[in-house]
């Protein structure tokens, strides 16, 4: 069931929200001590807002989301529900206030299934980095019981929509962290334009390049989430003052003649032949659907990952200064203050967190800021040139969303630079602030699902989801994954 | 200009210094949230989550912030950057909630400027402004009131602050008293700042270093948060002397932050170059550039009020009043005003005299200020209308400005009362004068033979046998008519 096909069910009152809601709270009771997928769960909030919803379609007054069960990732702060960013250092904190993004879904009619695991502080790419666990792939491959990673940072949210334990989910993407994991679970997943949401009460990791997005089952459901979840913001200054297109529309928007560019440098020595092909097909797709194919070229895209692993953290190790244990989250006490900032933070942040800290605190630190931070700056300044470059001549840009399907837990661990390298697609478009999204395309020969990214124009979300849509109607994807609620335990 | 020198064993140095001016900015709210900026309140009553850094919370500028800066900026004739930026200083403590501090490095909203200062002989000096910046303030931390902890107040925590950095150009503890006193007279004028050290709403660090005339610049040691102009004064003196001390018996000063102790008069080290914070600063994602209209700069500069200098020379050309008196009269917003109201239509000279004397003599010894004035400008010029009008002489004024003082009567309800009016009847002037006389033969004589200077015990005589009510002139003219 898509959210589309829910919203139309409840309008019709075939089914009540509260029969939806009840139904999810079952699987993910289910489901979730396997899969790990949520951290925290509210099942009973989620039936109080569903009855609330039941009695708003009664009334008449149901918005677009009005009994739409969701997955919050834990990032979102939600008044009065724990919000732990996956971090020790924020196991106690209960925030008193409503992040915009989900105040604006709450507003829609929305119902919080729970809070989504994910990477600590939203700092991976696998989901093994949270403090609450790691987070299980409801996919298997063909023929293999080995246990896969969802993707991250937001690889709660991706797996509870693939298993169904939820019908959408909010996520966060900084690098890549919406649309690997969406690639790697099967589902559709939308970094809008830096500014598009507002970042008002999520949980900073990197500010210049968080972003919110929705993850779901279809583009439309997407554009239906992202519909509620965008907007100006007055507390966000980096929010854009614009007025929101209507994306549900831009959906059926199609792609006959909209010129589409192949950028060359993402055809990166020992990419995978699967990988290549299932790009190629996209290619074949889009061009049967009546859109122009252009090669072009993003010269500096082999700077994205040096760029991004300099300004990310640089902006990470200042944005996380605040959990010192002195007004709120953990705290361990010390001989002096000094002391207890440093205990307090050696038990609070995971090793992945405490690596981004000293290298963003390396590359701000005097004598070391022009050669590392500054030049970042300048090349990032470049990456975004080549975008617009591009853009004066295509519409969208086609590429795959990630080197590889899902690996196993346990794989790509030995050293840091291995992981970061999932991020070589996602990374330049969170970098230039254009909006991207990646749709399932196809199968792996494992059996394994493969996303293909499509990046717009900065605020051109419409061209993003209307092309999105039409591979999303070419691939037919239609594979489900082996975990899900009502089919297995 | 007399120029400020100390000696040492090895000749005369030369001091300079530069002021670094914290002032906080007068605004309903603080710099990048909602909460009260107001000062006071219970401890952590006015703290919003932005100002406590919690997860997810994200700052604002406000913009009357930026105004009240803007505004400093043109008082101090600055150049306004209409772009400039915002920036991280990243260091931990306790009583700073984000772990960085959210100021201007590289590019401030307000450039290069000029400041004239007055020194005591009357010479004009102008000290260069380098820049001026908004940044936030931090928290209160108290050590002292628990056995093993220490307690925080966030209050102040995000207030704004302008920061005015001078140059180098300061030569002396009495030009960096002056200088310091000039620019809490242009943001009390511009209402800006309120300018009151002794809530900390304003407070200097002090760069310091000393020379032997004609050398480049030495190294130089800045005092933390100086907070009075004495003070100011006497650091500068103190860290000059402790450096050249330094430098006579051969050592090296080391740039560090010192501490000014008042208590002892000295200052102490604080924290070396080596120990010195790495505040990593970078641009803060969180705001985007401020880019400012010049239109809006312009309304900004058409709605300032009359700054001190264009005010003093304004009393001087439009009342004839000397440049001192002037200047003793525009120290503040509220003096001038109250000036222009005694003096309007009225002697100016006369009500300038009255004002800087009795006036302000009585408010000192009552305490009181002009706000709080038992004597309102329009009773002071009421009693300039009867001396003017000849219903009383000066003389008696100064008792019916007393009486106003105690009472708060209105001065013809106090000489009505008291029957103080001057008396012009010539008739009982004569007979005053004619009793004087006779009552004093023998000066009558010694004045006649030659000495002159008994005239005025005469008239004083006659001043006295009147109660003084006797009208000056009349009573002058009346004893050297009868005198022959």
């Amino acid at each position: 069931m898509t959210i589309a096909e829910a919203g139309a069910a409840l309008a019709a009152k075939k089914i009540s929200a509260v029969e939806l809601t009840a139904a999810h709270n079952a699987a993910i009771a289910v489901l979730n001590p396997r899969l790990n997928a949520y951290i925290t769960a509210t099942p009973e909030l989620a039936l109080t807002q569903a009855q609330a919803a039941d009695a708003r379609i009664a009334a008449g007054g149901a918005g677009a989301l009005t009994g739409i069960p969701l997955a919050i990732k834990d990032l979102f702060c939600t008044a009065g529900s724990r919000t732990t960013a996956a971090s020790n250092i924020l196991r106690p904190f209960v925030p008193p206030y409503e992040s915009t993004v989900t105040q604006q879904l709450l507003d829609a009619g929305a119902v919080f299934l729970g809070k989504a695991n994910l990477d600590e502080f939203a700092m991976g790419s696998a989901n093994i980095t949270s403090a609450y666990g790691t987070v299980e792939n409801p996919w298997k491959r063909n023929g293999s019981d080995a246990k896969l990673v969802p993707g991250g940072s937001s690889g709660g949210s991706a797996a509870a929509v693939a298993a169904r334990l939820a019908l959408g989910a909010t996520g966060t993407d900084t690098g890549g962290s919406i649309r690997q994991p969406a690639s790697f679970t099967g589902l559709a997943g939308i970094k809008p334009t830096y500014g598009r949401c507002s970042r008002y009460g999520i949980i900073a990791f990197s500010s210049s390049l968080d972003q919110a997005g929705p993850i779901a089952r279809t583009v439309e459901d997407c554009a239906i989430l992202l519909q509620a979840m965008a907007g100006f913001d007055a507390k966000d200054s980096t929010s854009a003052e614009r007025a929101v297109p209507d994306f549900r529309a831009a959906v059926k928007g199609g792609v006959k003649g909209k010129k589409i560019g192949i950028p060359a440098e993402y055809r990166t020595d020992g990419m995978s032949p699967e990988i290549l092909r299932l790009w190629e097909q996209g290619v074949a797709w889009l061009k049967a659907e009546g859109a122009e194919i252009r090669e072009i070229s993003l010269p500096h895209t082999k700077y994205g990952l040096p760029v991004y692993y300099i300004v990310a953290p640089a902006e990470a190790s200042s944005n996380l200064a605040r959990y010192d244990g002195v007004r709120f989250g953990a705290r361990v006490d010390g001989e002096d203050l000094i002391d207890m900032y440093e205990r307090t933070r050696a038990a609070g942040f995971g090793a992945e967190v405490k690596r981004r800290i000293m290298i963003g605190t390396y590359v701000l630190s005097a004598g070391y800021y022009d050669a590392y931070y500054l030049k970042a700056q300048k090349v990032r300044a470049l990456i975004l040139r080549d975008f617009q470059t591009a853009f004066a001549d295509v519409d969208a840009i086609l590429t795959p969303t990630a080197p590889s399907a899902a690996f196993g837990l346990g794989e790509k661990m030995g050293d840091p630079v291995t992981m970061y390298l999932n991020d070589v697609f996602t990374v330049p478009a969170s970098l230039a602030g254009v909006p991207a999204m990646s749709v399932p395309a196809g199968l792996s020969a494992e059996g394994l699902p493969l996303g293909l990214q499509v990046i717009g124009k900065h605020f051109d979300e419409e061209t993003v989801l209307s092309v999105s849509a039409a591979l999303e109607r070419a691939a037919g994807f239609s594979a489900l994954p082996t975990i899900r609620a009502g089919v297995s335990a | 200009m007399s120029s400020y020198v100390l000696e040492g064993n090895t000749g005369t140095w030369e001091i300079v210094v530069g002021l670094e001016v914290h002032a906080q900015v007068v605004s309903q709210a603080k710099l990048f949230s909602g909460a009260s900026a107001e000062y006071g309140g219970a401890p952590n009553a006015h703290v919003s989550f932005v100002d406590a850094g919690f997860p997810g919370m994200l700052p604002v500028i406000n913009r009357e912030c930026v105004a009240q800066a803007v505004r400093t900026g043109l008082g101090l004739q600055a150049q306004i950057n209409l772009v400039s930026r915002f920036d991280r200083k990243n260091y931990f403590y306790a009583d700073l909630p984000n772990g960085y501090q959210i100021s201007q490095f590289a590019h401030p909203v307000v450039g290069t400027g000029i400041v004239e200062i007055e020194l005591q002989d009357g010479t004009i000096k102008k000290i260069g402004i380098t820049r001026l910046h908004l940044e936030q303030d931090a928290g209160k931390s108290m050590h002292d009131q628990h056995a093993s902890k220490s307690v925080i107040d966030l209050n102040r925590a995000g207030v704004g602050l302008m920061e005015i950095v001078s140059e180098p150009d300061i030569r002396s503890p009495e030009e960096a008293g002056a200088y310091l006193r000039k620019i809490r007279q242009i943001v009390r004028y511009l209402g800006t700042c309120d300018g009151n050290m002794e809530e900390g709403s304003m407070r200097a660090d002090v760069n310091v270093s000393v020379r032997k005339p004609g050398e480049a610049f030495r190294t130089r040691c800045e005092i933390k948060n100086v907070n009075s102009v004495r003070f100011v004064m006497h650091a500068v003196e103190a860290e000059a002397q402790r450096q050249i001390a330094v430098w006579e018996s051969g050592g090296v000063v080391e740039q560090e932050t010192r501490l000014y102790d008042p208590a002892k008069g000295e200052t102490r080290s604080m924290r070396s170059k080596e120990d010195a914070h790495d505040y990593r600063y970078f641009p803060e994602p969180d705001l985007l550039p401020l880019v400012l209209e010049q239109e809006w700069v312009d309304s900004l500069k058409a709605a300032l009020p009359e700054l001190p200098d264009d005010k003093r020379r304004r009393f001087c050309e439009q009342y004839g009043i000397t440049f001192y008196d002037a200047g003793v009269l525009t120290a503040e917003q509220t003096t001038a005003d109250f000036y222009e109201s005694v003096a309007k239509g009225r002697d100016a000279k006369l009500a300038a005299n009255w004002i800087s004397g009795d006036f302000f003599a009585a408010l000192n010894r009552t305490g009181k200020t002009i706000e709080t004035s038992p004597v309102s400008a329009l009773a002071l010029g009421q009693l300039l209308d009867l001396i003017s009008d000849q219903t009383i002489n000066g003389r008696i004024a100064k008792d019916v400005f007393e009486e106003m003082v105690e009472t708060g009567a209105s001065p013809s309800a106090i000489v009505e009362a008291k029957g103080l009016r001057q008396v012009t009847d010539t008739g009982a002037i004569d007979q005053a004068v004619t009793a004087v006389l006779a009552a004093n033969q023998d000066k009558v004589a010694e004045y006649k033979s030659g000495k002159d200077k008994l005239f005025g015990f005469f008239v004083g005589q006659v001043m006295k046998a009147m109660a003084g009510k006797g009208n000056p002139a009349l009573v002058n003219e009346a004893v050297k008519k009868q005198l022959g």
